[in-house]
């Protein structure tokens, strides 16, 4: 017999997987892709590239449930099946979604509180990005890069299995990129995934692949 | 998810009171409507009596608007939104949230002025409880409404003018019943509570849709 939250981590470990079938995105008059279908699964990276203007962003949103597609599907397999998609995902977007004036560990709390409250702690989360013991800063103090860390530390206060990411790293210098793929490949050694669309290399590891979407119609 | 909802209505009541405006800038502007009325109609406490209710209400329903415009668009240009959206409240609940929230820092200030407020127009003791009543009752339903028009604001970007267009003809209902309600409780001849139970229902029709209303708005905007 196990327990049910065990039979959870097994599935998640075991079975997350997430798929696009034969999507399709039209802007005003202009398809931006067509019949894009691709799957990731746990433990994998999918590094979304593409000139300005290919449908990342939107792809990305699509897949993140905050618009929706033109046609086609998005499924996610392998998590407790009353879940809604977008509860299994983090969506890093291109803005920071920092108040600025807020303390920097009072806007993570405040995430922490509205996403479920089942990750790491404020300050552990705020020492992975490398703002530790900048908690009681008020956050319009921040550089830009430093806001950008501090969204990244969204991703680590709520646990969820998938990660969306819109160009993550802009802002960023060459250390916090570093410190950030490192983040990623813990989360895909946990048995998440990652969708992540971006011009910089990121290195998550061995387990990534590329889709390239194509200039735009 | 109620831990989500509150941790929603205090971070909104942070950045109220922390970015200055909100809760003070309704009410001062509350208190000059009502501090012109008596230089504008003259020094007559009978006739002061009589359209008391009517302008404290109108300054009233005109500060509850203030701040709207900026409630959904400042966390939609910041990305907020968009984060917020896999939190594990609907969007209807996110609204909600930030209407209770809005009107904690802006509305309730309103209705504990209004007794002083009442004074300078000469309202008498049953009037200026029928008015607290009918402020409790009826400005909540004013931001719930009010809502509606932030949203469309925050989802198309478009300003201020917008609010007012749209919310203030939903309101005039409210305003009529809260209204009436107040002169019957002061000269009669209907009893208080007929007009009040009224505004009652119409307060918990617009807690409703308001929200509902919202959500749908910024869903529509979103693709």
């Amino acid at each position: 017999m196990c327990n049910a939250s065990i039979a959870n981590r097994d599935s998640r470990g075991d079975r997350l997987r997430l798929n696009g079938e034969a999507l399709a995105c039209r802007r005003g008059t202009r398809l931006l892709f067509a019949d894009l279908s691709f799957t990731v699964a746990a433990g994998e990276a999918l590094v979304v590239t593409g000139p300005n203007g290919a449908g990342k962003s939107s792809l990305l949103r699509i897949v993140a449930g905050l618009m929706p597609a033109t046609s086609g599907r998005v499924r996610l397999s392998g998590v407790p099946a009353e879940a809604r998609i977008s509860e299994q995902v983090h969506y890093l977007g291109h803005e920071d979604a920092v108040k600025g004036a807020l303390r920097v560990g009072e806007n993570l709390a405040f995430w922490r509180a509205v996403l479920g409250r089942t990750g790491a702690e404020v300050g552990d989360a705020l020492e992975a990005v490398g703002l530790g013991g900048l908690g009681r800063l008020p956050a319009s103090a921040l550089s830009a890069g430093q806001r950008r860390r501090l969204a990244i530390a969204r991703l680590l206060v709520a646990d969820r299995p998938v990660w969306v990411l819109d160009e993550p790293t802009t802002a960023l210098d060459a250390a916090a990129q570093a410190r950030f793929a490192a983040l990623g490949r813990d989360h895909l050694a946990g048995g998440g995934l990652i969708l992540a669309a971006t011009h910089a290399p990121l290195d998550f590891g061995p387990e990534v692949r590329g889709l390239r979407l194509g200039a735009p119609a | 998810m109620t831990r989500a909802f509150l941790g929603l209505v205090r971070r909104d009541l942070a950045l109220a009171a922390r970015a200055g405006g909100g809760a003070g800038l309704g009410v001062v502007f509350f208190l000059s409507v009502v501090a012109v009325v008596p230089f504008a109609v003259g020094p007559d406490l009978a006739l002061l009596a009589r359209i008391g209710p009517a302008i404290l209400w109108i300054g009233a329903m005109l500060a509850s608007l203030i701040g709207l415009e900026r409630l959904f668009a400042a966390d939609v240009e910041d990305g907020s939104l968009d984060a917020m959206s896999g939190s594990l409240l609907p969007l209807e609940l996110i609204a909600a949230a930030k209407g209770l929230a809005h009107w904690i820092a802006t509305g309730l200030p309103l209705v504990i002025a209004a007794p002083f407020l009442a004074l300078m127009l000469n309202l008498d003791p049953a009037a200026i409880g029928a008015l607290v009543a009918t402020l409790l009752a009826g400005t909540p339903a004013v931001t719930a409404l009010g809502l509606i028009g932030a949203a469309f604001a925050g989802a198309f970007r478009r300003g201020g003018l917008l609010i007012a267009v749209l919310v203030l003809p939903l309101a005039i209902p409210v305003l009529i019943f809260a209204v009436s309600a107040t002169n019957a409780a002061a000269s009669g001849p209907v009893p208080f509570g007929t007009p009040f139970q009224v505004l009652c229902g119409l307060a918990l029709f617009a807690l409703v849709l308001g929200p509902v209303a919202a959500a749908a708005a910024l869903r529509a905007a979103r693709d």
